[in-house]
C-alpha cells in the first residue's frame, strides 16, 4: 500500500470525513440525474414539525426540508470544488512564478497577496456580490478571489524550498529550460502542503457562500442551505426545524472538509508518525 | 521603538492606498454603471445622480476619476445614504460603536476563557481538556457563526424564555439610567455569548501551543528548581510568555470578528453594523455597503498597526531587531 493511503488510513477523523465528502457527492449526482422530483415543489402542508411524512418537517411554503437539504448539497459542493481548484490554480501559478523568479514579480504578487489578507474578505465579496449579481459564476470567482493568496503564500515558500536543492540544478545541467524546470521539476515536489491547503479552501468556499447565501445574496431560484437559513430566520419562533437542519449541513460538511484537509496534510507530511 | 513604529506605519499607508484603490476598481470593473454603485438603486432626488456624476468625474479620464475619487474619500465623503437621508461616513461610524459594544467583551471573554482553557490543559498534554481544546477548535472554525445564533435564539429565548432574542432595548419598556443599561446588558447576553464560543476556539488553540512552548523553555526549569509551585509557575512565568501570540492572534483577526460580529448582528436584528449592512442590501443602497467595507477595511489597517506595535511593547526581541536606538 503506497504510504500516503496507509498514513491516510491510519487518521480515523480524516477517514470518517472522507466518507462523508464520498457520501455527499453521491447524494449530489443522485439528485442532479433524478426526474421527477422537484425541491420547489410548494404544498398546503406549510411549517408543519418533523413527522413521519416530513422526515425533517417543511418550511413556509409547505417545500420538504429534507429534499431541499439533499439538493442543497449540489450548490455547496459545486461552489466549495469549483472554487477552492480555481484558487489553487490560481494561487498556484503566481505563488510558483513568485518563488521561482523573484524579483519585482515576486515584490508585486506578495503585496497584493497580503493587501487582499488584510481587508474583511466576507465583506469585500458581499460587496462584491451585490453590486455584481447573485449568479453562482459571480460567487465562484468571488470566492477564487479572495482564498487565492493563502494558496500563493504557501506555493512560494516551498518552491523557494525546493528551487534550492540539488536535483534542481541537476535538471538544469541538462539544459533544461527555466519554466520547464519550474513546471516539471519544482511544482510537483512543492505541492504536498498546496493540496493540504486546497481542501481547506472548499471549506471555507462552502462557508463563504453559505454565509452569503444567508444575508439574501443568492438567486431564490437555486436551492440551498444559506438560503434556506435566510428563510428560518423569520421563522425561528414558528419553526426550529428551519433553521437547525440547512444549518446543521453545511456546521457538518464545512467540518468533514476541514478533517479531510487536516488528513490530507499530515499524511502528506513525511514527519508524521503513522499509529 | 520609535524606529518600529515608524517602519509598521510606513507599511500601513500603502495598504490603504491599495484597498481605497480596490474599492475604486470594483465600483468601476462591476457590470454597470459606476454611477449605481456611488447612489444605489434607492430612490434619489431629480438631479442628484448627475451632481455626483459631475462630483466623481465620471465622464473624465479613469486617472483623473480615481483622483477625484481619492480627494473625495480625504474629505470624508463617502456618499449619502437616501434609505438613512444622512451622509454614509457619519451613518457607519455611528453604528459601528454598537458593533464594538459586542465585539469587545466578546473577544475579552475569549481572551480569558481561551488562556484559561490552555493553563489547565498544560500539565496533562492530551488529557481531557487538552482534547477538549483539540475539539473546539476544529468545531469553531467550521461551525457558521450565524447559525450558532439561530440555536442559542432557539434554545434560550424561545424553548426557555430566559433571555431576549432580539434588538438591543426592550421595545415596549422606555428607561433611562441605570435599568436602561441593564436591559442592553440582558439584550447582549446572546450575541456575545455566540461571538464569544466562536472565538475562545481559535484563541485556546493559539494559547494552548504557547503555553506548552514556554513550558519547555529553561526560564521554566529555572523557576520549578527554585521550588515555586505548579500554580506560581503557570501565573507567574509562563502565562506573561504565552501572552503575547494570543495578543496577536486577537488583533490579526480583527477583521475576521468583525465579519462574526456582523453575521451575529442579522440573526439578532442588533443595531449595528451588520444590520445597517443586510437592510442596504435589501434596499440596495451600495453607497452604505462600499463605506461599510471602506471602514472596516481600514479599521482592520489600524488594528493590525496596533497590535504590531503592542506586540513590540510586550517582546524586547521585536525592538532590538530595528536596532539599538529603537
Amino acid at each position: 500500500m503506497p504510504r500516503f493511503l496507509q498514513r491516510f488510513l491510519a487518521y480515523r477523523a480524516g477517514l470518517a470525513a472522507g466518507a462523508y465528502v464520498a457520501l455527499l457527492a453521491l447524494v449530489a449526482l443522485v439528485t442532479l440525474v433524478l426526474p421527477g422530483v422537484d425541491p420547489h415543489q410548494i404544498t398546503d402542508h406549510a411549517m408543519v414539525a418533523p413527522s413521519a411524512a416530513h422526515l425533517l418537517g417543511t418550511d413556509e411554503l409547505g417545500r420538504d426540508m429534507l429534499t431541499g437539504i439533499l439538493y442543497g448539497t449540489q450548490v455547496s459542493l459545486a461552489v466549495g470544488v469549483s472554487a477552492a481548484l480555481g484558487a489553487t490554480l490560481l494561487g498556484v501559478l503566481l505563488g510558483a512564478a513568485s518563488g521561482f523568479y523573484g524579483g519585482w514579480l515576486d515584490l508585486a504578487v506578495m503585496r497584493i497577496a497580503e493587501m487582499f489578507q488584510v481587508v474583511p474578505s466576507f465583506i469585500l465579496a458581499a460587496v462584491i456580490v451585490a453590486l455584481s449579481g447573485t449568479g453562482l459564476t459571480q460567487v465562484v470567482l468571488v470566492i477564487m478571489l479572495l482564498a487565492w493568496p493563502q494558496i500563493a503564500r504557501i506555493t512560494r515558500g516551498e518552491v523557494l524550498r525546493v528551487k534550492q536543492l540539488e536535483f534542481v540544478d541537476a535538471v538544469r545541467c541538462l539544459g533544461k529550460r527555466e519554466w520547464e524546470i519550474l513546471a516539471a521539476e519544482v511544482v510537483p515536489n512543492a505541492m504536498a502542503p498546496v493540496l493540504a491547503a486546497g481542501t481547506l479552501v472548499v471549506a471555507q468556499a462552502i462557508l463563504l457562500e453559505a454565509s452569503l447565501s444567508f444575508l439574501g445574496l443568492s438567486s431564490a431560484d437555486i436551492v440551498s442551505w444559506g438560503r434556506m437559513l435566510n428563510a428560518g430566520q423569520r421563522f425561528l419562533f414558528n419553526a426550529w426545524w428551519m433553521s437547525v437542519f440547512p444549518g446543521l449541513a453545511i456546521f457538518l460538511t464545512v467540518l468533514a472538509f476541514n478533517l479531510l484537509g487536516d488528513a490530507v496534510g499530515s499524511a502528506l507530511n513525511p514527519r508524521t508518525v503513522t499509529r | 521603538m520609535r524606529r518600529y513604529v515608524l517602519a509598521r506605519l510606513a507599511w500601513a499607508g500603502p495598504i490603504v492606498l491599495a484597498i481605497v484603490i480596490v474599492t475604486f476598481l470594483i465600483i468601476h470593473v462591476v457590470p454597470g454603471d459606476p454611477i449605481q454603485a456611488l447612489v444605489g438603486d434607492f430612490p434619489t432626488p431629480p438631479g442628484y445622480a448627475e451632481q455626483v456624476r459631475k462630483d466623481f468625474g465620471l465622464d473624465q479620464p479613469l486617472a483623473t476619476q480615481l483622483w477625484l475619487y481619492l480627494s473625495n474619500l480625504a474629505q470624508g465623503n463617502l456618499g449619502f445614504s437616501f434609505s438613512n437621508r444622512q451622509p454614509v461616513l457619519g451613518l457607519v461610524l455611528d453604528r459601528a460603536k454598537y458593533t464594538l459594544l459586542l465585539m469587545i467583551p466578546a473577544l475579552t471573554f475569549a481572551a480569558i476563557l481561551g488562556i484559561t482553557m490552555a493553563l489547565a490543559a498544560a500539565p496533562r498534554a492530551g488529557g481531557l481538556i487538552d482534547s477538549g481544546i483539540t475539539a473546539l477548535s476544529v468545531t469553531g472554525f467550521s461551525i457558521p457563526i450565524f447559525w450558532l445564533g439561530q440555536i442559542l435564539v432557539i434554545a434560550f429565548a424561545i424553548q426557555l424564555p430566559w433571555l431576549p432574542a432580539q434588538g438591543m432595548v426592550s421595545a415596549r419598556l422606555s428607561l433611562e439610567g441605570w435599568p436602561w443599561m441593564r436591559d442592553v446588558l440582558w439584550h447582549m447576553v446572546l450575541p456575545v455569548f455566540s461571538i464569544t464560543i466562536f472565538y475562545v476556539a481559535m484563541v485556546a488553540r493559539v494559547a494552548r501551543a504557547s503555553v506548552l512552548e514556554a513550558l519547555s523553555q529553561d526560564f521554566v526549569l529555572t523557576a520549578r528548581a527554585k521550588g515555586l509551585s505548579q500554580r506560581t509557575v503557570l501565573w507567574q512565568h509562563v502565562l506573561p510568555n504565552a501572552m503575547i501570540p494570543v495578543v496577536t492572534v486577537i488583533g490579526y483577526n480583527f477583521g475576521h470578528s468583525l465579519t462574526g460580529a456582523i453575521l451575529v448582528e442579522t440573526v439578532f436584528a442588533w443595531p449595528g453594523l451588520g444590520n445597517l449592512f443586510i437592510t442596504s442590501i435589501g434596499n440596495r443602497d451600495y453607497p452604505v455597503l462600499v463605506g461599510i467595507f471602506l471602514v472596516s477595511a481600514i479599521a482592520v489597517v489600524i488594528a493590525n498597526l496596533i497590535t504590531d506595535i503592542l506586540y513590540a511593547a510586550l517582546d524586547p526581541r521585536v525592538r532590538s531587531s530595528y536596532g539599538k536606538n529603537a
